[in-house]
């Protein structure tokens, strides 16, 4: 990837490029056996970082770790666990 | 063709020799009739261009940062608060590489309140990324909106032309005019490449993450070092074309000159005539008029100075609690080019104090008495302080 001047952006959708999985300091673990498969927790998360298919995954390539996903599961199927270096 | 023009009038008309599409303005003193002249020229129909009335400064900036994303040749003026209600725009312009160019009539920043000449607000900016040109004088002005505008679109960085509010702003000289055809052949039309468009979508202005911020403004150091050639290139190829050559800088009677003060703007003209009346009494005496302040030409000043004896740097601005912005630029010049000279600081002329050709005899005085010592003056040399307003003496 070569910057262009000015910080534009010329290549509409490379945002996946950016991976924000760093940026988490909570990380989602899902509970396989507690998961009822509502797909809850793939309609809230806002990085679509959620993959609903069989068994529920979860990219942590991009989940910022912003919890949504376990506060929203009516199942406390989804845990934060805290990253360590 | 020549006309008396003042320097207002002159930055108006190199915007309009210029052909810009979009003017976006909001006066103030000293400023006000280069916003006059262009809206006239725009309602008379003497140019084709889009004159966008603001309710303030940083809307007239963000007005241009717009005109010139969507690829107009951009044009705005402004003064002291005027730059400094402009100066968060400012940053975002250079940041975005958008080629907007701007007239400055150099004025001094409140408080106390002051309309008169220094340089305390373009130098308020010097960070901003802008390529800053200080005029001496009013054909300089007219030469260097249009230069300008060549260096801005070849670089894709704004420019601020500076020139000393009253000084030159108010004052009438005569100013060569160049031919419309003469300018359209040096400045074709010119297309922004990251132009607004939307069969061409491109994001502008997007975050910096911690990941990519750094090699933006590396970039745009890069771009601000990289445009010492332009400026030299562009001001041959003016020279070549209309017999006024310009650079980064020019060295007066330098050649063979033992003491030198460095200075930019109308002081310069000034400090020119008290070198040649010296001269003819035998001083070697000469003057380093810098016309790029930014980007700051390190290696050409240490060149120029190379064989001097002593320098004294003159200057209408004051980085306080430290020194001189400019003098701090040439010292760190000179250390790095391993260039030794005893040199002294001199504020002078804030708020328009006279700068006679006495007190500029007075600080070559003074530099030739830090050569004979060979030590440099450790505090700034304040030009015509007036001790009994600060000890309390009977006035």
């Amino acid at each position: 990837m070569k910057l262009e001047p000015g910080a534009v952006i010329t290549e509409p959708g490379n945002s996946e490029k950016n991976e924000t999985g760093g940026w988490r300091s909570f990380r989602p673990v899902i509970k396989d056996e507690k998961c009822k498969r509502c797909g809850i927790c793939w309609m809230f998360c806002p990085d679509m970082a959620i993959s609903p298919k069989e068994p529920y995954q979860i990219d942590y390539r991009y989940c910022k770790g912003c919890g949504i996903c376990a506060n929203e599961c009516p199942f406390k199927a989804i845990e934060m666990v805290e990253e360590e270096k | 063709m020549k006309e008396v023009l003042t320097g207002n009038e002159a930055a108006a008309l190199g915007a309009k020799l210029a052909r810009v599409q979009v003017i976006s303005a909001y006066p103030i003193t000293p400023q006000t009739v280069v916003v006059e002249k262009l809206s006239e020229y725009v309602a008379n129909g003497e140019l084709q261009a889009e004159f966008m009335k603001v309710e303030s400064e940083h809307s007239a900036m963000s007005a241009c940062i717009g005109a010139a994303a969507a690829g107009a040749r951009t044009f705005t003026a402004t003064s002291s608060q005027g730059l400094m209600l402009m100066s968060e725009m400012l940053f975002v312009a250079s940041g975005l590489r958008l080629p907007i160019v701007m007239a400055n009539a150099n004025r001094s920043l409140s408080a106390p309140l002051s309309i008169w000449c220094d340089w305390q607000d373009t130098m308020a900016v010097r960070d901003s990324g802008w390529i800053q040109l200080y005029c001496e004088n009013n054909q300089e002005i007219l030469d260097s909106v249009i230069q300008a505008f060549k260096i801005a679109e070849q670089t894709l960085l704004p420019v601020m032309v500076c020139y000393d509010g009253y000084i030159l702003s108010h004052t009438v000289e005569p100013v060569d005019i160049p031919e419309q055809k003469e300018v359209d052949d040096f400045l074709p039309p010119y297309s922004y490449p990251f132009m607004l468009d939307p069969g061409k979508p491109v994001t502008l202005g997007a975050v910096g993450t911690p990941p990519y911020y750094m090699e933006f403004r590396y970039m745009l150091d890069q771009a601000l070092l990289g445009s010492k050639k332009v400026i030299t290139d562009v001001g041959e190829d003016f020279g070549r074309r209309f017999g006024r050559r310009y650079g980064l800088l020019e060295a007066y009677r330098c050649d063979d000159a033992d003491f030198v003060i460095v200075t930019m703007g109308s002081l310069a003209g000034a400090v020119k005539d008290v070198v040649d009346d010296l001269r003819k009494k035998g001083k070697k005496v000469g003057v380093l008029k810098l016309r790029s302040f930014r980007p700051f030409p390190s290696d050409e000043l240490a060149e120029a100075l190379s064989n001097v004896k002593a320098i004294g740097v003159m200057e209408k601005d004051i980085s306080l609690g430290s020194f001189g912005a400019l003098f701090l630029d040439v010292l760190a010049s000179l250390s790095l080019n391993e260039v030794r000279l005893p040199a002294v600081n001199v504020i002078c002329g804030l708020a328009n104090r006279d700068v006679t050709s006495e007190d500029i005899v007075k600080v070559f005085d003074m530099i030739e008495d830090v050569a004979s010592k060979r030590k440099s003056v450790k505090e700034t040399v304040w030009l015509g302080l007036r001790k009994e307003l600060l000890e309390g003496e009977e006035i």
